[in-house]
């Protein structure tokens, strides 16, 4: 029995534990909801902070909202238009190569593991180097940086699991390696793609140690890529640290606005990732297919030649 | 593309490069064991120790991986083995929404929830404290490498084949011991680089931490003193001290040591991973 009763002791350790972390989730909402909700309002989500605002007075958080998407999106779109070269690249003209393959992925993975806080301090030091001071577009420099390993592994993930078949079929009918990659890959993955992309976008709106250093702060929405920016996480923080309740009640709403934007991220990252399995559904019919049609002809093959005999 | 795949790959090296660039002057004044291993830090004396930042992050790593390590271990088994098929894939996404949260919300919930918790708890161990302190980070941290480290895990249960599993059962094992027999042991590579992968994940987190762990730069003496991990550290101070070139190298310096540490653990693990026989 005492068998029965140790099985019975873990299971109840695991379920405990699985309840943990499924708790310390609707904690975190939760205490977000319940301090930012009372604060949230239209004042705040339309205005720019108005004079004595960090003691109190009115005004709200559009600069940092407005700062975030900008520097998100510029990071996310200048990532994409590196990113998805290489991944084409690798999943189409090294795809015979393995083991450069495992070895690209394997650095990759590096990349993806090096913390915000230290692309944050290389992205200052190539803003010294470039002589620009800190701006949106040092922000979105450092930024891009750290999304694109995230990126690439991204989309390596689905690309490569698209059927060689595919690819040899495109070559076997004449088109060129970077046809068959804009014209026939790409049209198979493109939900996967906008996957990947959103994933990124979220990384990016949601990291301050790697833009402390580098978008600066201010009050103003910026109205030129060289101008210093204010981002959601950085609000959240900078607001925090403030003795005045009203400021550090602002904070509470500010980090409501970010889960809220990464929420419907992650949602809508959700809904492309299903439209793709789909999509997967589909290649893995066609090619089952193919399979019974050849099937077909050999059968009909060994019939023939028993006929015959 | 070929450029584009050339000018990703020089990323790594080029950030090691420029990181070491800047910190070597830094080295040109001190010796590596001195700047490593001294315990006094006044940047405007010209005193660079780093021993209480270094102290201070394994610390709060250490602590964070012995809270969410078997906790992750724990609840991967039950999700891949005991509960229902729609309980993991309600999970999945849990895990992933809960990946997802920015790093200062964690932060503003550990001032909100945790940092008040510890120093309510506190005094019955005998201690006084603000509640600011290397427990309060390690607790966060561990909540936000958590779903960092059940991903891979629960990946790798889900690898196993199902072989093993029955020819244990057919030989009279009962689930629990082919779990703890036959399935630890055959995929104890795959654990120990998720947790090798968490650790790296923890040591470089930084904005969390600097908001719960306290930023006293004293080398603490236990987990309810306030600590100081290196990459608060450079958060806090940068911008202040471009005026003093050395101070700037100093936190170059800094931002080394937490790059190399990372990158080993980030090698080591994912070469431990390939040891796995399942994949």
């Amino acid at each position: 029995m005492t068998k029965k009763l140790e099985e019975n002791f873990f299971k109840i350790l695991m379920i405990l534990s699985t309840s943990a972390i499924l708790f310390s989730l609707v904690l975190i909402i939760v205490t977000i909801l319940i301090k930012g909700l009372p604060v949230l309002s239209v004042e705040m989500l339309t205005k720019v902070p108005q004079g004595g605002y960090y003691f109190g007075k009115g005004g709200g958080i559009l600069n940092a909202i407005v700062g975030s998407l900008y520097l998100s999106t510029g990071a996310t779109f200048l990532a994409f238009l590196i990113a998805l070269p290489v991944s084409l690249f690798m999943n189409i003209y090294l795809i015979k190569k393995k083991r450069l393959l495992n070895i690209i992925r394997y650095l990759l993975d590096l990349l993806w593991g090096v913390p915000s806080i230290v692309y944050g301090a290389f992205g200052f030091t190539i803003m010294i180097y470039l002589g620009i001071r800190t701006s949106l577009l040092a922000g979105i420099i450092t930024v891009t940086l750290f999304i694109i390993p995230i990126m690439i592994r991204a989309m390596d993930e689905v690309f490569k699991t698209v059927p060689l078949g595919l690819i040899e079929a495109s070559f076997s009918l004449g088109s060129t390696k970077s046809e068959t990659a804009f014209k026939v890959f790409l049209k198979q993955v493109i939900p996967s793609v906008v996957t990947a992309v959103l994933l990124s976008f979220g990384r990016a709106i949601g990291d301050a140690a790697s833009i402390l250093f580098t978008t600066g702060y201010t009050d103003h929405i910026p109205t030129s890529l060289l101008e210093p920016t204010a981002t959601l996480p950085l609000a959240v923080f900078f607001q925090l640290s403030s003795p005045i309740p009203e400021v550090q009640n602002r904070a509470y709403a500010s980090a409501l606005v970010l889960i809220i934007i990464i929420l419907i991220i992650s949602i809508l990252s959700r809904i492309f990732a299903n439209r793709n399995k789909l999509k997967k559904l589909n290649i893995k019919t066609a090619i089952n297919k193919r399979f019974v049609y050849y099937k077909n002809i050999r059968q009909n093959y060994i019939q023939y030649r028993k006929n015959k005999r | 593309m070929l450029a584009c795949l050339i000018l990703v790959m020089t990323i790594p090296l080029l950030i090691g490069i420029g990181l070491f660039l800047k910190s070597s002057l830094l080295f040109d004044n001190y010796s590596l064991a001195n700047l490593l291993f001294s315990k006094i830090w006044k940047p405007l004396d010209g005193k660079f120790g780093f021993y209480p930042f270094i102290i201070s992050s394994v610390w709060v790593t250490l602590i964070a991986i012995l809270i969410s390590a078997p906790i992750c271990l724990l609840s991967a088994i039950y999700l891949t083995q005991y509960a229902k098929k729609y309980f993991l894939k309600f999970m999945h996404p849990v895990i992933d929404i809960l990946a997802g949260i920015p790093s200062v919300v964690y932060g503003v919930c550990g001032v909100l929830i945790i940092v008040p918790f510890i120093s309510n708890i506190a005094p019955a161990f005998g201690k006084q404290t603000s509640g600011y302190s290397i427990l309060a980070g390690a607790i966060v941290l561990s909540i936000m490498i958590s779903p960092f480290i059940l991903n891979i895990l629960i990946e790798i249960f889900k690898n196993i084949p199902d072989e093993l599993k029955e020819a244990s059962l057919s030989l009279g094992a009962t689930k629990w011991e082919t779990i703890k027999f036959v399935l630890i042991k055959k995929i104890s590579p795959g654990i120990i680089s998720s947790i090798g992968l968490g650790i790296s994940r923890a040591f470089g987190e930084t904005m969390a931490v600097l908001m719960v762990v306290g930023n006293v730069a004293k080398v603490p003496n236990s987990a309810f003193d306030p600590g100081y991990p290196l990459p608060a550290l450079i958060a806090n101070n940068y911008g202040e001290m471009l005026s003093i070139p050395m101070y700037d190298s100093a936190l170059m310096f800094a931002a080394l040591v937490l790059f190399g540490v990372v990158l080993f653990f980030n090698i080591i693990s994912r070469l431990t991973i390939t040891k796995l026989e399942i994949y």
